[in-house]
């Protein structure tokens, strides 16, 4: 089951460049929520801070609560812990390029010390079949190294590596950006199936794209979070008239 | 003009043909110049060296002089001890520095010391390298040794796997490492069983090109290894070793010697070539092996 | 500003849907002169500019629905773009409405001129103020506009129905009167509903200036949704 995210007075830094200023948002458990903005606005930045992979950069640095569930992730849990509860789909499919399919969605718990190998046959199988890539893939588990599969299915891939660590959260950062109309509209289907299981944070570019699968989503500009509504609302009838010209495609 | 202009259309397709066709051939000719050497070589040492090469000469030691027979199965059976006591402290050292330098040290001044320090160290010279391994190991042992050999030839190889790491390390993609990190992977784990995975083939290939190198060095071994007559079985005894052998054997006044010199140097390219060969195989059928 | 070409079609769409405006309004009120003037060569008038009003309704609405395919409009682009199909079937009853009151000034060609107890002309001036003012709202993007227009729908409504009671008064008292009665009665009616498009046009000018649905307003609020979980 997926927890709700609360966001308090979150800001962050690249060196000097103040990427993230003053954002507080609820994200509600089992739920889509999208985050809507032009080009380094800082939802990629915001969406990095709640599994502390914004971090990973030395120069990075932020202040602020981040709140899993009841769990401060900043004060109270290391980034290690956080990152097996909140997983993470990245815009460029990213299997292991050694690993087979098997080991690819494995790999989480297998490089965790997790070794019981009838598990972890359940646990690939099902996260495979959660992520819609079962039927496709279960004859070649092991033969087929995971960057043999079409960028689609790489996806899905990813997807079902991060499901088989059984997180709460479900972060994807533009997840189907660099996928065809086909891939894509799968990728949609599944977040919608995936929902009732995890709360899912999706970054897109594609407002359609939110509008489809987001109940609520949040426009993000300049590094401030300017509006945070239901979709419906958002897309049909903003309060702000900047949400209103980003969506319409309206600038200067 | 219209005769004008279709000439000119002529002379230029007739001019791209003709640099099209230049430029081909100058890059076979340098093709040819840069392979030519080693065909040649190698192509001489078949002639010279064939003749030398029989059972004995693989399994005999030297004959003293003036007797005709015997062989240099101790200098290449010394050669791969040596190389293997190298390779054991080149190898491993080389690959946690390149480790260190790609994935815990980027940007940080330790790393640009060590990286300088790997450099300095491939520019000495391997005769200065023999003296300050003599100097470090055999004048306190106060004798000659295979360990002392084998230390030279480790040191030697250091920074080209080192190197060599770190480069190809650097070329593993950062979304493969993001994609570790993101899964709850700590660091230290994703670099060795993600990173340094993805990037074992140049590893590999980093170490066999420092083999090369080290497995034909005759300089440092002459003041630690020193040679060897003889069989030798401990570590702490002076050894044979293949090149060694030969530039004792091709400076010495002997006709027989000169004869079993030509055989060890073709041996030595051959042994170079396979042992090369075989670490590829090996490695190439492992990769795909270990991924189940 | 980005998006040029979609502002402009977007303008475009808003000029085709004035030029429907201004014939309806043009046909509305040559078909009530001609009922005053009983003229019937300007019912040939209305005749011919009912066949335009109904190839613009057409036009409209493919452009409208291109539009909609290709442009993926948000928001208030959304919200115009539905106001604009929904304003095209408006107008086009409108237009309709005209044209059966031209009919009616033709089917009473033979009828002898009488005086009735009900100002026709009155009520199509207050029908064709409700349907200008409702249009002006749409040019001016105005809800304020819109809204007044809401209020003089009641007018006309009431003058419908002080119609009706005299008219079938007069027909039960002076039967000989009957068909002038009923065509009287029958253009009053057609009257209001003239009325009550240009009150929906209003409706959808406030939707998408405001967003919000203000249509059958009082209605929902005092009875009880049978679908409504309690």
């Amino acid at each position: 089951m997926g927890v709700g995210i609360d966001v308090i007075n979150l800001n962050a830094w690249y060196g000097a460049n103040h990427t993230l200023q003053d954002v507080n948002l609820k994200i509600p458990a089992n739920h889509a929520t999208a985050l809507i903005g032009p080009s380094g606005c800082g939802k990629s930045t915001f969406v990095r801070c709640i599994n502390r992979m914004h971090e990973t950069n030395p120069i990075a640095r932020v202040t602020g609560k981040v709140l899993i569930g009841d769990l401060d992730i900043y004060a109270d849990a290391k980034p290690v812990e956080i990152r097996r509860r909140v997983g993470m789909v990245f815009q460029r499919p990213n299997p292991f390029p050694t690993m087979s399919i098997y080991d690819n969605v494995a790999a989480g718990l297998k490089l965790n010390g997790f070794n019981n190998r009838q598990a972890l046959d359940e646990i690939v199988e099902r996260s495979l079949k959660n992520s819609a890539l079962w039927d496709e893939v279960k004859d070649d588990l092991r033969k087929k190294s995971g960057a043999s599969l079409s960028g689609g299915q790489q996806q899905r891939l990813c997807i079902a590596r991060a499901l088989a660590v059984d997180p709460e959260v479900l972060l994807m950062d533009e997840p189907a950006s660099a996928l065809d109309p086909v891939s894509t509209s799968k990728i949609e289907d599944l977040i919608f199936q995936l929902k009732s299981q995890y709360t899912i944070v999706i970054v897109t570019h594609n407002m359609q794209q939110a509008a489809r699968v987001a109940e609520k989503t949040g426009f993000f500009l300049n590094g401030r979070m300017v509006e945070f509504d239901s979709t419906q609302k958002i897309f049909t009838n903003p309060s702000d008239k900047r949400t209103e010209d980003y969506i319409t495609g309206r600038f200067g | 003009m219209k005769t004008e202009l279709k000439f000119r259309a002529k002379f230029l397709e007739r001019k791209r043909a003709f640099t099209d066709g230049a430029a081909t051939f100058l890059a076979v000719l340098s093709t040819v110049l840069v392979v030519a050497p080693l065909v040649a070589i190698f192509a001489y040492l078949v002639y010279k060296g064939a003749s030398s090469l029989n059972l004995d000469f693989f399994t005999q030691i030297p004959k003293p002089v003036g007797e005709s027979g015997g062989g240099m199965a101790n200098a290449i059976a010394g050669s791969a001890i040596l190389l293997a006591v190298g390779s054991l402290i080149g190898v491993p050292i080389g690959i946690a520095g390149g480790i260190f330098l790609a994935e815990f040290g980027r940007g940080t001044k330790l790393a640009n010391a060590v990286r300088f320090t790997a450099d300095v160290l491939n520019g000495v010279p391997s005769i200065v390298m023999g003296i300050a391994v003599y100097s470090l190991i055999v004048v306190p042992q106060g004798h000659f040794s295979a360990f002392s050999g084998g230390v030279a030839l480790g040191i030697m190889m250091i920074p080209t796997v080192c190197r060599t790491t770190e480069e190809m390390l650097l070329m593993v993609p950062n979304a493969v490492r993001e994609a570790a990190l993101a899964l709850g992977v700590p660091n230290w784990r994703s670099v060795l069983a993600i990173t340094v995975k993805t990037a074992s083939p140049g590893i590999i290939t980093g170490c066999m090109l420092a083999f090369a190198r080290v497995a034909g060095e005759t300089a440092p071994l002459i003041f630690t290894a020193f040679g060897n007559v003889d069989w030798s079985g401990k570590l702490n005894e002076p050894i044979a070793a293949l090149p060694l052998q030969i530039y004792v054997y091709a400076i010495s006044p002997y006709d027989e010697w000169h004869r079993l010199a030509w055989g060890g140097a073709l041996v030595l390219i051959v042994l170079i070539v396979l042992a090369v060969s075989l670490v590829r195989y090996v490695t190439s059928r492992g990769v795909l092996k270990g991924a189940s | 500003m980005t998006r040029i070409r979609f502002q402009q079609s977007l303008d475009e769409l808003k000029n085709q849907l004035l030029v429907m405006a201004g014939l309806t309004e043009q046909a509305i009120q040559r078909a009530v002169e001609a009922y005053r003037a009983r003229d019937l060569s300007i019912c040939d008038l209305v005749s011919h500019s009912e066949i335009a009003i109904n190839r613009l309704e057409r036009d409209i609405d493919q452009a409208a629905l291109d539009l909609l395919a290709m442009e993926q409009p948000m928001a208030s682009d959304l919200r115009f773009i539905l106001s604009v199909i929904k304003i095209n079937a408006d107008l086009e009853r409108v237009g309709d409405v005209a044209k059966n009151i031209s009919e009616r000034v033709r089917g009473m060609e033979q009828m002898a001129v009488v005086d009735l107890p009900v100002d026709i002309p009155r009520m199509a001036d207050l029908a064709s103020e409700m349907v200008r003012k409702s249009l002006q709202s749409f040019i001016e993007e105005d809800a304020e506009v819109a809204r007044t227009v809401l209020t003089m729908d009641k007018a006309v409504d009431a003058m419908n129905r002080a119609a009706y009671k005299a008219l079938t008064k007069l027909m039960a008292e002076q039967s000989y009167l009957a068909p002038q009665a009923l065509n009287a009665l029958m253009i009053a009616r057609a009257l209001e509903r003239v009325a009550d498009h240009a009150t929906n046009i209003a409706e959808d000018v406030i939707f998408w200036v405001q967003g919000t649905d203000v249509r059958h307003e009082k209605k929902m609020k005092t009875t009880p949704d049978p679908h409504a979980m309690e």
